[in-house]
Parts: C-alpha cells; structure tokens; sequence
C-alpha cells in the first residue's frame, strides 16, 4: 500500500509538469512558434554541461529560500520577508568579508555566521511585533522588505562601499580565504566535458545540509513535530503543552536565520562581494518552490532544479526568436496546477485509509465473533 | 385542521444527521402575537429546530405552516419572504460599517443606480420610533455596547419586513440592565402584533417574559405550559426528566490526600465580564468530581485556567504541594496532569497525522516518545501499538491517519494516551460525546479503574447519567461559580436542574 501511496504522491508533480507543457505549447503556438521544436531545443540546450551547471547555481539559492519559507509555512506563518532578510544579510555578510583574512574555513564560518545572524534578526522583528503586538507577519515582513531595500541602499552608498571613486558599487572584495571554489572537477569526474565559463558553485553541498537540517529538524525533532502540530491543529497543540507564542518566535528566527543564507552561493562562487547589482527577487520565487514542493525536503529540491531548468533553457528561446516569458506563464502554470491535483490526490489517499480502516475494524468485529 | 390564529405550527418535525437525532417528533404550536418560549438543555435540539423554522435546514419529516399554510423552505431567503426573521446568538454585524449600513446591508434601498441611504435612515427611524428601540443610524457598530449591537440585528430583521422574530439566547450576552431594556422592546413588538420566538435556559427570564412556554429535552418536546402555572423549579424538573439515572453502587475509593486544590480562582474576559467566578475545590486521590451545568457557564473556562491556557486574574491552584498558577502548559502536562479534552477534533487531534504521532500529542517531551531533543519513533511506535491492544482500539496499525478512525476509536485513542501515561490529575472533559454506546461503556470502566487504582478525576460532562454513573461528588456550575456541592446518590431532578438555571441562586441571593 505505502508504494501504491508514493505512485499516488508522483502523479500529482507529473500530472501538473504535463498540464503545464500543454499551457506553455498552447502559449508557443499563439505566438506562431512550433512547440515541438521549442521544446526540443529547450532539452538539448539544456541538457549540456554548461548548462546543468548553470541550472544548479540558480537552483541553490531557490531552494534554500523555499527551505526558509516552508518552515513558516509548517506552522501557519507566512515569511514573505525571505526577500529582505536575505538582501539584507548578504550585505553585512559581503561587508564583513572582504574586511578580515583568516584562515579559509574560519572566514567562511564567519560569513555565513554573519548572515544567518542578521536574517534572523529581520525576521524576528517580524515574529516580535506578532507575538506582542499581534501584528500579521504578511503586513511586517513586506513592510521591512521595503525597509530593507532602503537600509541596504543606505549603507551600501556611504558606509560598505568599497572604493568610492569606483563607479562600481560593492562591497570590498572576499580575499581568497572567502571564497568556496567551484565543483566543476565532479563533472570530469563522471567523464563530461567541464562546464564553458560557469562554475559550479561549492555551496552546493552547503544548501544539500540545509536539506538535511530542514528534514531532520521538521520530521525528527521535538521541536519540528510541536511546529507540525501547531500549524496542524493550534487549539491541540495548545492543549498538548505548545505555548504557541513562543513557537511563532522561534519560528521565525529560524526561518529568517536560512533566509539568510539565500544569497550566499553566488557571494562565495562568484561574485565575492554584495554588489548593487546583486541578484535579488529569490525570496518571492521562493515562496512558490515552497508551494511546488509542498513543503517536502526532496520535493523542494526537485522543484527548485526545475525552475532552475526551465530558466536557463528559456535562454536559447531567445536567440530563436522566441519571447522566454513562455517559461514564465510555465512556472506560474506548473505551480497552480501541483497545488490543484495535490490536493486531488491527497483526497483519493484519505478515502483510500479510510476505507482501508473501516475494512480492518469490520474484520476485527467478525474475528470476535468467531472467537466468542 | 389548519389554525389562522397561528404564527407558526410545526407537527411531527423530526431530523437526524449521522448518528445522531437532533428533533424527533417535535410539535410546536406559536399564536400569532405570543411570546413563545422554548426552553431546554445544550443538546436538547432548540437550535436545530429553529434553524428547520429559519429555513436553514430542511427536515426529514414532519410540516411546516406558517400562518395555516403549509411551508417547505428551501433557503433562509424563503422563510424572510414568509416574514420570518432570526436573530443569532452571535451578531452578524460588519463592525466598521455604520448602524445604517449593517441594517441596510442585503436589502439596500436604491433610487435609480444609487443607494437611497436617506429613505433607509427614515424607515430605521419609523420603526425605532413604533418599537421603542432606541437606535442612532449613524453610529459606527465597533462602538456600540452589546445590548445597542442586538437592537440593531432586531431592527435589521424588522426593516426587512418580519413578523415573526426567533431569537436564539438573546440574553445570554447581556448584563441585567441590558435584559430588561430588552424585555421592555419585547413587549412593544407584542403591543404591535409581532410574534417572538425566544430561546432561554434562564428560567426566571422566561418565566417573566413569555406568554407559553415549550419545554424540549433529548429532541423532542415534552410539554408546553403557561408561564402562570409552573414555578422554576417545575420548569427545572421538565428540562431534566423526571428520572436521573441511579448511581452505580460501587465502593468509594476516594482517600484523604488532596491531589488538586483549587482556591478563590478567578478569571475575566478581555471585556473585564467575569467569566470565572471564585471557584474553590479540591479533588482527592481517587475521586471522580463530577462538574454539572449548562454548557457556557465557565466549563472550558475551568479546564482551561487548571491547564494554564488562561490566565488567572487571582486565586491558586495547588497540585504537588505547589502553587502552579504560573507554570507552563508544559509543565503541568509533564508533572502529571493529563486532559481529554472537549472536542477532539479542535483540542485533540492531528487529524491528517499517523496515530502514533496524535498518541504523542501532549506527551512530546517525555519517553517513551522523545530521547532529548528528538523523537523517538520506535518508541513511539511501541507506545502507540500499546495503546490500541490495551484499549482496544480498532485500526489497521499506527500509522493510518486518524481521520480514518470513527469517533469512538479517536477517543479511544485519546483516553487511552492519557491513562497509560498513569497522570496524577485527570481532566476528562464530555469524554464521552458523540460515540456509540460500545466505546462509551469502555470509556467508563477505564475512568473508573483508574479512580479505582488512586486517579484524581474532573469529570465535566452534559450527559447526567455519565456524571451521576460516576461521580462521588457533583459540583454546579452557573455564570462561572460553583453553585451547588452535592452527593449523587442523593440529588433530586428538581434540585439538580434548579441549580443548573440558577434558580436557586437567585432565590438565595
């Protein structure tokens, strides 16, 4: 029964991707492109070396913002602020390490130190304000969102800037020490060819523990299942010892701490410093991978390398003359629809269990009778 | 055989949903122009037939005439057309809109596309100035006193064309003062030929009020009478029955050694209304307290302030020789004090969740369920397996859902979590509601061998032959005090159903 379950759960993802190529062929169509061989252009451009590299790199930082915002999502609360805490933390966290030198893992730590501690302190506001003032977390973290642009801007321009005559905006650039190297050696590895001007960012490994932290922590810990509990059923959580202020605290101080780690994987692979072009609006995509993932470890990767996919191979559209916002009605399609045939499937399996559970007592019943 | 001179007459109206009856064979006979009571315990059907008269429900038997003719509504739309209107028990007002606004809202007078606020602001006039409700249009409702919200929702219904007004528990929110300013607009709608239907457990009220009085127990209606001929404490003894169930004759195990003390405990609404009121008690080792009262008297008040869900504004709660007014929740579920609660959808239950992790549900923090900061799922797993062999029960395994699970077994579940944790200080609140009469019994017998084995039980229930059955002492509950102390065996239907009206109160008073 429980494979008949995953068969079940994998139709949901499948059903939504295919639904979500039919609205995107239909979309191709209209704009009098061939489908077939946009899609197929789309497969092979995508399914180079480079390209997989490249698909990974944007995947990282997807998926450790779904990671932040599922977390909140596990109890009820809506961290839409993963956008600010991760902008916001990249900068100190960028500010602070082009300023030391020390030993490479030490600095590194630091780094990321620095950025979960600021992530987590934006959000906290967020999770204060709740918890004494009742103040809806969707209003404050898209207020400090807006505070957190200003503020970046404001320090950027006169406190962390690193060479003011330099037209460039940024902050100093991470020594050596600072920066993860590439993992494009995995590729030899396995006998491709290397990756063509993209590095495979070494943060890699770091997101997979953010995977592990995220499962263990929601699925084995004390703490994950009064956090379950709580978004589940407040009033039981309550009544089972949950003091539920305190979990709403605790909740968003860790969703903003991995919130803070979003912009971390271009900062140490590529860009060593926060600079004004930094890459920003992985927060809001974010919070739909969270959605496309339902909150599951292995589904927000799979979601995550999916858009990752799809935003990457939409680069070849283009120099085919093909508008890319196709894989944008795409994403937004293929979200919608996994959360329709979810919860359509999540109906049949509950039928499914409960007919399984009235046939289990009906044969108890009669084994009683036999035996009396 | 049909009567002109009546509003509303309902024959035979029955009307189950699964597994349980909420009306069966319910006759009601409202003259045009009465104010008709209806009276009768939590459970006891009131809502459920007045919402078939409301049109919100349609029954599965029985008729319908209003003023003679014969009525099957489809839609609350249906009976307002009819000129019946319903006032709920819980205001359905938008609280940033004006008086105006909220009365208007649904109905609006227009005049071509544009709302004609000035004619509704006269007609609210005309009809404050015939029913003496005194009303201002222009008042934001968020600023309105409770008493001030229901005249709105009256003249709502009113200004909708009603004739026939049903008002579920219109006193239960309001202070004295407010009740008779009430009852004053009660008798101008009578004056004026309005008929009112009005549900109360407040028996003095009735008594005071109503023109014929209904009383309805287990869903049916057991008599009407007039008001002039009975006394409260007749009225009491209709809404009870006439037989309480005679304790079970078992051996009293209760002992000298107080395991919860509770003194002087107070509690206040957010409004500063008192909702808890100087409760003092204790429960012995191997005592069953049994709580009697009409629902809403402090009952969820009273589990919650012992579980530390709500703050107490003075008094103490003494367990293990300690004052625990200030622990956690946690705390006092860790050192011995275990729950059913109320409703185990609401309080109890992860519905979507496997059993084991609903068994661990309040038991979190302690083995065999979590090894430190993490869980322990064999342990868990064992435990749960525990529980459905002991208690018997009836799933496939630990790991369905428990929404697969028929209420009886959910309870099961959760009576069984409780007592395996051997608790010092049981709260078993309605452990009993909406099961089959095969769990109940088991429910009972675990209640009962726990007591037998030095249980301190809370036993607060609505069900009198549960709390007669087990209870060794039987407190009252009324408007959040403790009215009555008395002995099961002895009590009378009268007695009983006197203190749950606060009748006796009052006459003490």
């Amino acid at each position: 029964m429980n494979i008949r379950k995953m068969l079940l759960s994998l139709l949901a993802p499948a059903a939504a991707l295919i639904f979500a190529l039919i609205i995107a062929a239909i979309a191709l169509w209209v704009v009098g492109r061939n489908p077939f061989d946009a899609f197929a252009s789309m497969w092979s451009f995508g399914t180079t070396p480079t390209s997989i590299a490249s698909m990974i790199n944007r995947a990282i930082p997807l998926y450790i913002a779904a990671i932040a915002v599922a977390i909140g999502f596990q109890m009820g609360l809506f961290n839409i602020g993963v956008e600010g805490q991760y902008l916001l933390a990249a900068l100190f966290a960028g500010w602070v390490g082009g300023n030391i030198g020390l030993w490479s893992p030490l600095h590194i730590t630091i780094i990321i130190l620095v950025a979960v501690f600021v992530g987590a302190l934006w959000s906290g506001i967020a999770g204060f304000l709740k918890v004494t003032r009742g103040v809806h977390e969707v209003i404050s973290t898209i207020m400090l969102n807006f505070i957190a642009f200003s503020v970046i801007a404001y320090f950027l321009l006169n406190w962390f800037r690193d060479d003011p005559t330099s037209l460039n905006l940024r902050t100093p650039v991470f020594p050596e020490s600072g920066q993860i190297p590439d993992l494009n050696w995995i590729f030899t590895m396995f006998g491709f060819s290397e990756p063509r001007g993209i590095a495979l960012h070494g943060f890699f490994f770091v997101a997979i523990g953010v995977g592990i932290f995220y499962y263990m922590l929601v699925k084995r810990t004390r703490f994950g299942f009064e956090l379950r509990a709580s978004g589940m059923n407040p009033g039981a959580a309550r009544m089972a010892g949950v003091a539920p202020k305190k979990m709403v605290l605790v909740t968003m101080l860790i969703s903003g701490g991995v919130a803070g780690l979003v912009g971390l994987s271009t900062m140490f692979g590529s860009l060593h410093s926060y600079t004004q072009d930094f890459p920003r609006g992985l927060g809001f995509t974010g919070i739909a991978v969270a959605l496309l993932g339902r909150n599951s470890a292995v589904g927000m990767a799979l979601g995550a390398l999916l858009f990752g996919f799809m935003e990457r191979s939409a680069l070849i559209l283009d120099l085919e003359d093909t508008p890319k916002e196709v894989v944008q009605i795409m994403q937004g399609v293929v979200v919608l629809a996994v959360v329709i045939a979810y919860e359509v499937v999540n109906r049949m399996i509950e039928k499914r269990e409960i007919k399984a559970a009235a046939e289990a007592t009906r044969s108890v019943d009669t084994s009683e009778e036999v035996t009396a | 055989m049909a009567d002109e001179a009546l509003a509303v007459e309902l024959t035979g109206i029955t009307k189950t949903f699964p597994g349980v009856i909420a009306n069966e064979d319910v006759n009601l006979a409202v003259r045009a122009g009465e104010i008709h009571a209806i009276v009768g315990e939590n459970g006891a059907g009131k809502s459920t037939l007045m919402k078939i008269i409301y049109g919100m429900q349609a029954p599965d038997d029985g008729t319908i005439r209003v003023r003679g003719e014969e009525m099957h509504f489809k839609s609350p739309k249906e009976a307002i057309d009819e000129g019946i209107g319903m006032v709920h028990q819980h205001f359905m007002l938008a609280d940033n809109l004006t008086v105006l606004e909220n009365i208007v809202l649904g109905s609006e007078p227009t005049k071509g596309i544009q709302l004609d606020f000035a004619s509704g602001r006269s007609q609210i006039n005309e009809i404050g100035a015939k029913y003496g409700m005194d009303i201002d249009p222009d008042a934001l409702v968020e600023s309105l006193t409770v008493g001030a919200r229901q005249r709105t929702e009256i003249v709502k219904v009113l200004y909708r064309g009603a004739k026939i007004l049903i008002l579920d528990e219109p006193t239960a929110v309001l202070v004295p003062q407010e009740v008779d300013e009430l009852f004053v607009s009660l008798r101008e709608l009578k004056e004026e030929g309005e008929t009112v239907i009005f549900i109360s457990h407040h028996l003095d009220e009735v008594l005071e009020i109503a023109d014929s009085i209904t009383v309805m127990r287990g869903g049916r209606t057991v008599a009407t009478v007039d008001p002039d001929d009975v006394d409260a404490k007749q009225l009491a003894e209709l809404m009870v029955g006439s037989e309480l169930p005679t304790p079970e004759t078992t051996e009293s195990t209760v002992t000298d050694i107080v395991e919860l003390s509770i003194r002087g405990l107070e509690a206040l609404s957010d409004e500063g209304r008192p909702l808890l009121d100087d409760v003092s008690f204790d429960i012995h080792r191997g005592e069953i307290v049994g709580i009697a009262g009409v629902e809403g008297n402090g009952q969820a008040e009273l589990i919650d302030a012992i579980m530390g869900i709500l703050s107490v504004s003075s008094g103490s709660v003494h367990f293990k020789g300690e004052d625990i007014v200030d622990w956690s929740t946690k705390r006092r579920r860790e050192d011995g004090i275990g729950i059913i609660p109320a409703d185990r959808h609401r309080q109890g239950l992860l519905l979507q969740s496997p059993l084991w992790e609903n068994a661990m549900l309040g038991h979190q923090t302690v083995k065999p369920f979590a090894k430190g900061p993490w869980i322990d799922r064999k342990g868990a797993r064992d435990r749960t397996v525990a529980i459905i062999d002991r208690f018997g029960v009836k799933t496939p395994g630990p790991d369905v859902a428990a929404i697969a699970l028929s209420g009886g077994n959910q309870q099961k579940l959760i009576v069984g979590k409780e007592m395996i944790a051997e608790p010092n200080v049981l709260i078993a609140a309605h452990p009993t509601r909406g099961i089959d009469v095969g769990a109940q019994a088991a429910v009972w017998d675990e209640l009962r061998d726990a007591r037998k084995e030095g249980l301190a039980v809370l036993l607060i229930s609505a069900d009198l032959e549960e709390l007669i059955g087990l209870s060794d002492r039987l407190l009252v509950i009324f408007s959040g005090r403790i009215v009555a102390d008395l002995d099961p065996h002895a009590v009378t239907p009268e007695e009983l159903g006197s203190y749950m009206t606060g009748v006796e109160v009052e006459a003490a008073s």
